[in-house]
């Protein structure tokens, strides 16, 4: 046991160790340790959060052919610090007519919603953070509070724009949690549990060989939930101003914004953990925990990396094909996916390993070409519909 | 007084305040909030009833959901935030001495019951809530019936709400 | 019960990163507010109407929709969990309990109660 095979115990056991030497009671002490502990992980999340921003700006700046801040450091490493400055240092607006408390509770909740979410990430073998057996149905728990704090920030804003942008937003995460509570069924499934590590334990292949789809469906309910494009219909900017967070200025704007970023990032681990082995590859997990925070926090980044690519490369769609695409697709497609990974996983228990794999990917291909294809058709009628009544509008002129 | 019975009475305290408060603010969207809160305090009960599953389940039915629709519910109906007619009738004070006779009566026989001043065993090693429950759902010996029974509850109550927001139109 | 102490940890810290956050910037920030500053303005002309918009029907409707699927997925939680212990008999119940609610979504859609009208 020593601090590079277990950085975390040791540092525990010698911290509890000197609380303890202070005349503090063991399991105060192990509280007082378990409460540091937890301070200086959600503090280094606000650091790698500040960076998130170069990283957002930096490569939304190559998507568009740009070079994005480069003036302040090297490659504009210093441009966050100096947007925190100024977030600081700003003067903090209150509209007329604006909820006081709840519109300053609101960004907190905020912030909070996507801070716990890193309760039940894994970091390391050895750093499992809290093995909640229920460790899927948090994250959807931690969204909902996301969602309330969204509808109470359009609420108390006393501004038409932002109650739109909410009731927009809310709309759209309360939809997509649907096919992501289906998907999230399917790693459950294969590995028996819906701990967090236990999912990641359970994947010697990585499950998005077995379930493609469902990594797809999984990622772009995120994506929904993220309240990013081509579903940011809550910040619409061209239409609602901002959305919801129009009247919030200074740091609890800042709240918003960073809590949108770590979210996005925190998904993307999400999306690494449930369907790319989390902290696993090829056994360097086991040289070093810190070999395996390096992998998950890389992990996460390209997830993130999709997510912020989906972002600026598609269009904003509009609140009836988003909700129509949701609830006319999306949610049965999850759920036929569940029934036949449900059925396939029994008829091919006993077989090979190679033979199931294969079997699942190809369930999941056949599942998904069926569904485009039923969509290309209804797709083909729509546009048939359309065009239809367009000649009947042009020949009654 | 251990460190979990002081976390219950706060908790238990702060859940009260916040019931109360959603049927006495005038605000109906604080009302709504408070409710929130209320529920969330709920959840951390469950917590210490070592149900932790029912307590996500909490959060993410009744918070994500329920007061969800309800706030929904409130901003469709109401053009004005605030309440303006009285909260009570003049018979409030026979529901107060009700309730009250009614705690009363509850606390005095739970007082006689012999499991009262009892504390909860603890949960053994290795016990997962989740699988048992998995476990008695799908077992043919266990509550297979009442399992697809919630299902066809679930969907008449999808189609009692389409068939009611049909009819309005 | 210990697990959720942490989460609790977890809850208490995560509000006390952005509240301290906001004080901060609320003691280093200017405090000079006035009415005009403070007043709302709408596509750069005074707001019509109260700030409180009536909203369409179609929100509950989805809301609705929403929150049987929610209590569904939840409660197949641990039919999933369970299942890789299971045989055939236990994944045709679920997919009885799903296709019965697969019956729901598709007369909500036949009911038009799917459209965004």
């Amino acid at each position: 046991m020593n601090f590079w095979n277990d950085p975390l115990k040791v540092a525990a056991d010698w911290l509890t160790g000197i609380f303890v030497g202070w005349g503090m009671n063991d399991i105060f002490a192990h509280v007082l340790v378990v409460f540091l502990g937890i301070f200086v992980l959600i503090m280094i999340l606000m650091v790698i959060d500040i960076f998130l921003v170069w990283i957002e700006r930096k490569v939304v700046a190559r998507f568009q052919d740009r070079i994005g801040p480069n003036r302040l450091g090297p490659f504009g490493l210093i441009q966050p610090f100096a947007d925190i400055v100024k977030l600081m240092i700003k003067e903090d607006t209150t509209p007329d007519g604006a909820d006081k408390v709840v519109y300053n509770i609101a960004p907190m909740l905020s912030m909070m919603s996507v801070l716990i979410l890193w309760a039940v990430v894994p970091l390391a073998p050895v750093m499992i953070g809290v093995d909640l057996n229920a460790g899927a149905l948090f994250i959807i728990a931690a969204g909902s509070i996301g969602t309330l704090s969204i509808i109470m920030a359009g609420w108390s804003s006393n501004n038409k724009f932002s109650v739109i942008g909410a009731f927009r937003q809310v709309a759209v995460m309360v939809s997509f949690e649907v096919p992501m509570l289906a998907v999230m069924l399917i790693p459950t499934i294969f590995s028996g549990s819906m701990g967090m590590n236990s999912i990641i334990q359970s994947q010697n292949i990585w499950f998005v060989f077995i379930s493609p789809l469902a990594a797809l469906i999984f990622l772009i309910a995120a994506i929904a939930e993220l309240g990013r494009a081509p579903f940011d219909l809550a910040e619409g900017e061209s239409e609602l101003v901002a959305g919801f967070n129009v009247e919030y200025s200074g740091m609890k704007f800042g709240m918003f914004y960073a809590g949108e970023l770590l979210h996005a990032f925190t998904f993307g681990g999400f999306w690494a953990i449930l369907f790319f082995g989390g902290y696993r590859f090829f056994g360097l997990e086991q040289v070093s925990p810190f070999l395996a925070i390096v992998i998950i926090l890389f992990k996460a980044l390209v997830g993130y990396w999709v997510i912020m690519w989906v972002k600026y490369t598609v269009m904003r769609i509009r609140i009836d094909q988003m909700l129509a695409f949701n609830w006319k697709f999306l949610t049965p497609v999850a759920f036929v996916l569940v029934m036949v990974t449900a059925l396939m996983n029994v008829l091919l228990r006993g077989a090979g390993s190679w033979l199931y794999i294969t079997g699942m990917f190809l369930s999941n291909v056949i599942v998904a070409w069926v569904s485009l294809e039923i969509v290309r058709s209804i797709g083909k009628k729509e546009r048939e519909r359309v065009e239809g009544v367009k000649v009947v509008a042009e020949a009654h002129h | 007084m251990t460190a979990e019975q002081i976390i219950f009475l706060i908790v238990g305290a702060a859940t009260l305040i916040a019931g109360f408060l959603v049927v006495t603010v005038r605000n109906l969207v604080h009302a709504a909030l408070w409710l929130v809160a209320t529920l969330f305090g709920v959840a951390i009960i469950y917590t210490l009833l070592n149900a932790g599953f029912l307590a996500v389940v909490q959060v993410v039915v009744y918070i994500g959901a329920i007061a969800i629709l309800f706030i929904f519910a409130v901003m469709l109906t109401r053009r004005q935030a605030a309440e303006t007619g009285a909260s009570v009738n003049k018979n409030w004070w026979a529901g107060a001495l009700m309730s009250v006779l009614t705690f009363a009566a509850l606390a005095l026989l739970l007082q006689s019951w012999s499991g009262f001043s009892k504390t909860a065993s603890a949960v053994p090693s290795g016990f997962d809530a989740i699988n048992q429950l998995g476990d008695a759902l799908t077992s043919s010996a266990g509550y297979v019936l009442p399992f697809e029974v919630a299902s066809v509850l679930l969907l008449a109550a999808l189609v009692g709400a389409v068939y009611l927001a049909f009819n309005k139109k | 019960m210990n697990e959720w102490i942490y989460v609790g940890l977890f809850i208490i810290v995560g509000l006390i990163i952005p509240v301290g956050a906001i004080g901060v910037a609320w003691i280093l920030g200017p405090k000079k507010p006035n009415p005009v500053k403070q007043s709302t303005y709408e596509c750069g002309i005074e707001p019509v109407g109260e700030g409180w918009v009536q909203f369409k029907a179609q929100y509950y409707i989805f809301a609705l929709v929403f929150l049987v699927f929610d209590v569904e997925t939840v409660f197949l939680f641990p039919w999933a969990v369970k299942l890789a212990q299971l045989g055939m008999f236990a994944v045709i119940e679920g997919i009885v309990f799903i296709l019965i609610l697969i019956a729901g979504l598709v007369y909500t859609w036949r009911k038009g109660m799917l459209e965004w009208v």
